[in-house]
């Protein structure tokens, strides 16, 4: 059993079968990826893809200026109102909630990461549209941010519980009341994974389409305006991936691509950011 | 110093402490003089630094546990309900036995302490300069004082942790094992910062070492695990003595290397 030739074979054959499971995991996603690179390049290098808004149908030409700043603003909207309660929340649970408290607010919030999108659109609708009597990016900012929230809260105080407890320690042996130690200490501290946490639910943000549906709406004009329907990126290639116009199905790709885009830079941005800290 | 004019700055009488049902700690006893150095030496789990940690109620962190018996600093019981805890650890600061500076400057690090008393960012730049020279890291460090205290070696570290806790003037340090993580000569400076330090702070210091406590201190008090596994003192008195006139035969055994 224990013989050295066997063993080696044991360990080549193990090696042989793991490298086939990730293969066999990344060859779909590489093939996706590659599938809008190639049906989205041709639409992202056709000029006014960045600089103007879609033109009317049957129309050739055009671009998706409306969506993309609809994305920034409704996703930007949404953690302004996610970041600083889910980080709360989360310092919260680190430091002062090791008890019954704590645990619900954290099986709440479990619960919450696997509700399914749309019941967030539903609730931005109900909260906001129905109330206002308007579609608007500010209804899909709130269901953006109820669905942020469980993911920064947990980010933040799994960042904060990963703090040694040696430095609350120096901190309160100093003198220091146990909330300057939280906030001037343990919280700079672990400032990397909580930055790494937002832009990460944010990114995840970005790409929702179900709870844009009927909050957003989306809106064929270059809107600002909060209050006001809008458009954005998911909302984009959702319409147009059924509309009989080619120009439209290839804005559609573009938008895709230039999404996956955004979200593998926010990645990538977020692991620079904590490779810097950890220097 | 002789017994009668002894300024007696903490004084434990019969502490008893639990976590939870347990009990660590027996009647411990234990009078430290102002300005000398008392060492706590005993064998492994035998409760020295629990009591070290009561005198600055750092006990308080841990859930569960409860502290009889009387701890004076300057004649106050610190373990009363009405002691203000916040205060009571500015008087009596702490050096842990591993380095924990903030990732924070050098500067940040040693300015903490100031900086919440409210100091004004004058005397905090004074008082950062005073540490840093009191525990010899003043020359080393001076050119780069925004830089990270993490990239100080590990003794360094140690005595910038000392000075931290020195910018609030306490009147009282305790040390747990300090040098412990430390290589010989860095040992060696902290040992002689110690010895200019009691010239106006009152040191309490647990250590495995007892050359370094034989060394070191004015005073020890060795303790044991007793039937029970509760740490009691039992025995304690000029350093001299106990090493080289112990009156228990614990004592006497352990000093000699039979057991520890």
């Amino acid at each position: 059993m224990s013989h050295p030739l066997i063993r080696s074979m044991v360990d080549r054959l193990v090696a042989g079968l793991i490298v086939l499971c990730v293969s066999v995991a990344a060859v779909p996603v590489l093939v996706l990826l590659l599938f809008v690179l190639i049906n989205g390049l041709p639409g992202m290098l056709t000029p006014g893809f960045f600089t103007d808004p879609p033109y009317p149908q049957g129309v050739p030409g055009g671009g998706v200026l409306n969506a993309i700043i609809g994305t920034f603003e409704i996703v930007g909207i949404g953690s302004l109102l996610a970041v600083p309660v889910g980080a709360l929340i989360g310092i919260f649970l680190s430091e002062y909630g090791r008890n019954q408290i704590g645990n619900t607010v954290r099986f709440i919030s479990d619960v919450f990461t696997g509700l399914p999108s749309i019941a967030f659109g539903i609730f931005g609708y109900t909260v906001v549209v129905l109330t206002t009597h308007h579609f608007s990016a500010l209804s899909a900012s709130v269901a953006l941010a109820v669905l942020m929230l469980p993911v920064i809260l947990r980010a933040t105080e799994t960042a904060l519980v990963l703090v040694p407890n040696s430095l609350r320690e120096a901190g309160l042996a100093l003198g220091a009341p146990r909330w300057r130690v939280t906030l001037e200490i343990v919280v700079p501290a672990a400032l990397g994974g909580i930055v790494t946490g937002a832009l990460l639910a944010m990114a995840r943000a970005a790409g929702e389409t179900a709870p844009l549906l009927f909050t957003a709406f989306g809106n064929d004009i270059i809107q600002t305006n909060p209050l006001q329907p809008m458009g954005a990126l998911s909302l984009t290639i959702f319409r147009n991936a059924l509309v009989p116009y080619p120009n439209l199905q290839q804005q559609a790709w573009a938008a895709a691509l230039l999404l996956v885009a955004l979200v593998a830079a926010t990645n990538i941005l977020a692991r620079i950011y904590v490779r810097r800290i950890q220097r | 110093m002789r017994d009668g004019d002894a300024e007696i700055k903490l004084d434990a009488r019969r502490v008893n402490f639990w976590y939870s049902d347990f009990q660590a700690l027996h009647d411990a006893s234990l009078a430290v003089q102002a300005r000398k150095i008392t060492a706590l030496i005993g064998p492994s789990g035998c409760g020295k630094t629990t009591f070290l940690r009561i005198f600055n109620r750092m006990h308080d962190l841990v859930p569960g546990t409860r502290a009889g018996g009387e701890v004076l600093l300057d004649g106050h019981n610190v373990l009363s309900a009405d002691t203000d805890v916040i205060n009571l650890r500015r008087q009596v600061g702490m050096l842990f036995q591993r380095a924990n500076p903030f990732p924070k400057s050098i500067y940040d690090n040693v300015a903490y302490g100031p900086h919440i008393l409210g100091w004004s960012k004058q005397q905090i730049n004074q008082i950062v300069e005073e540490s840093l020279k009191d525990t010899g890291l003043w020359d080393e460090v001076k050119d780069r004082l925004r830089r990270s205290a993490l990239n100080l070696s590990g003794g360094q570290q140690q005595r910038l942790c000392l000075a931290r806790a020195l910018a609030v003037r306490p009147e009282v340090i305790l040390m747990d094992e300090p040098a412990s993580a430390l290589d010989p000569i860095a040992t060696l400076r902290i040992e002689e910062l110690m010895q200019d330090l009691k010239k106006r702070y009152t040191i309490v210091i647990v250590t495995h070492n007892m050359q370094q406590a034989s060394r070191v201190s004015d005073f020890t008090a060795f303790m044991l695990m007793n039937q029970q596994r509760a740490g009691e003192v039992i025995e304690f008195g000029p350093t001299d003595d106990i090493f080289n006139r112990p009156r228990d035969g614990r004592t006497e055994d352990y000093i000699t290397g039979r057991f520890g």
